[in-house]
């Protein structure tokens, strides 16, 4: 598909470093499902969706600071929604974020609570300042925050959280956040992996299924269309975690 | 069922359907999963001398009738890519390394120092600067690159062509004068796309290359003229999707075809090619050999 031409309709601030934009169109997303959003003259790069017709962006690059320098009323190419997202499993189900990443499962929650099912969340920040979707959250259920700093609930990391929950009492485990706190809960909650549902992240160029830039070793796994969400349990023995590509291909650290 | 096993360029490939050049090449992984998924050959994504990131996105626009894209060449290097290939070559087929260089003597630097069952020169990529087709669109060029590479190499040397030239036997012949194994053609036609709504050109590089089902007729002209002129094998690419389309480039004088754009439906494009192309030939009591350049031997 060619972009689609979508006009911000709205920008609101949800932190520091972190927007919300309302584009003018719905198309329909799946929860964990991401969009290329194309900021003209500057580079393309996957979002993942934070409701029906809105993305949450983190300013991190070249890319995401175009985006953020863009206001109500101008424009933006999309091509989406791509890949697989989340699939709702059960009526009791967890919610695990950290950070940004918490934007797709604040969207399938709302999803999940409105097909009957209970919904619990476990959300982790840096600080105080940088909780987003706090209220959105706390309008679907049990709530427990974490922040590194300690200002907001629980100090500490997203795990912290983990000894105030049974994991055990929940039909399905959805998680997002940076690639090492996900990579915590994974390796903390192993037992229960084959219920957890996670929403990754490699470096897309083509979005796809073409180029190869985001498979995932040891099976080679194409990230940009067989995930971005992929059953924890195969990525317990994978790169996840340990290193990932960047742009020339080559491998790296994982970082946050 | 009949044999699909083939000889070809210097390699033994179990069947004639291959992965081509930048396509799920960029780890070792994705090629062992093309080769365990049938692929009877696979080929790297272009490998250079130092690491490139590529160009910006877009790279790949989705147009009606195939795919444009302008990755611009993004790999780890040559160094850092062994390992990669040691991988992939535990899928069971033989891995060729696509290289690219600025100079006969950079090819011949990434010929000497990286170990593959072959190496396919890129002399074809249309958006690159000082690379591919900059260089591939000149005849002597195109001899003194192979020729170096030739000369450095322990392993067979494919030199795969860009059809963005007024005469493509002129390039194929050259890469014969200089001892070529094979010649693979074609690469993607120089195209662009424009966004309507801005004006803007959607890659990020401007120009790009259109690959798929657009460019199979072209494809499948160059290799009937290359075919009629060389005495190397041709390997046919250019929108091989189907058996079909795999059938008609052999009958226009492919040893072998590799397949790109139509991995978009996934893995198991190989075993519906091979598939295929076995029963075509029970049907029609052919051995595979019979198909290569029928259309030359009709027309």
């Amino acid at each position: 598909m060619r972009p689609l031409d979508c006009v911000i309709q709205e920008v609101r601030s949800e932190a520091p470093k972190i927007r919300t934009l309302r584009l003018d169109r719905e198309i329909d997303p799946a929860p964990g499902q991401y969009a290329m959003i194309w900021v003209r003259g500057v580079d393309e790069i996957p979002m993942s969706f934070s409701g029906p017709d809105t993305i949450t962006v983190q300013e991190v690059g070249i890319a995401t600071q175009a985006l953020f320098s863009l206001g109500a009323g101008s424009s933006i190419g999309l091509r989406g929604p791509l890949g697989r997202g989340f699939v709702l499993r059960g009526d009791r189900i967890l919610l695990i974020g950290g950070g940004v990443g918490t934007a797709p499962l604040a969207f399938l929650g709302e999803q999940a609570r409105r097909s009957g099912a209970e919904v619990t969340s476990l959300v982790g920040f840096r600080s105080s300042e940088e909780i987003i979707f706090e209220t959105r959250f706390e309008a679907l259920g049990d709530t427990i925050i974490t922040t590194d700093d300690g200002s907001v609930g629980i100090r500490g990391r997203v795990a912290e959280g983990l000894k105030q929950l049974d994991l055990s009492e929940y039909s399905q485990i959805y998680l997002c956040g940076p690639e090492l706190m996900m990579w915590d809960i994974i390796s903390r909650a192993r037992l229960h992996s084959g219920k957890i549902q996670a929403c990754i992240n490699r470096y897309f160029k083509c979005a796809v299924g073409v180029c190869g830039s985001c498979c995932l070793d040891p099976e080679g796994l194409r990230v940009c269309v067989e995930g971005p969400v992929v059953s924890a349990d195969r990525l317990l023995e994978s790169e996840f975690g340990r290193y990932r590509r960047g742009p020339t291909g080559g491998r790296g650290p994982c970082r946050g | 069922m009949p044999s699909l096993s083939v000889d070809v360029g210097g390699l033994r490939l179990k069947n004639p359907v291959m992965l081509a050049a930048g396509i799920l090449g960029t780890t070792g992984a994705s090629l062992r999963r093309a080769a365990l998924a049938g692929a009877g050959g696979v080929v790297t994504k272009s490998l250079g001398t130092s690491p490139r990131e590529g160009h910006p996105g877009p790279t790949v626009v989705q147009v009606e009738c195939g795919l444009l894209n302008a990755m611009g060449l993004p790999n780890p290097s040559y160094r850092e890519f062994q390992e990669e290939i040691e991988i992939a070559r535990t899928g069971g087929a033989p891995v060729v390394a696509s290289i690219f260089g600025s100079s006969p003597e950079e090819f011949a630097q990434i010929a000497r120092g990286l170990k593959a069952d072959a190496f396919e020169l890129n002399l074809s990529c249309p958006h690159a600067e000082n690379y591919g087709s900059e260089l591939g669109r000149f005849p002597a060029m195109v001899e003194a690159v192979t020729g170096a590479v030739k000369a450095a190499a322990d392993a067979p040397v494919w030199v795969k062509l860009t059809p963005n030239t007024a005469d493509i036997v002129e390039l194929g012949l050259a890469a014969q004068r200089g001892g070529a194994d094979a010649v693979v053609a074609i690469n993607t036609l120089k195209a662009m796309a424009i966004d309507i709504e801005s004006g803007c050109p959607i890659l990020g590089n401007g120009l790009g290359g259109l690959s798929g089902q657009a460019i199979k007729p072209v494809a499948v002209r160059c290799i009937y003229e290359l075919a009629m002129r060389l005495e190397i094998p041709v390997i046919g690419v250019g929108g091989v999707g189907s058996w079909e389309d795999a059938v008609e480039m052999m009958m226009a004088g492919a040893s072998a075809v590799q397949v790109g754009t139509a991995m978009l439906k996934g893995y198991g494009v190989f075993e519906e090619i091979t598939g295929g192309l076995s029963r075509f030939l029970e049907r029609k009591s052919l051995e595979l050999e019979e198909l290569r350049f029928m259309a030359g031997r009709r027309s």
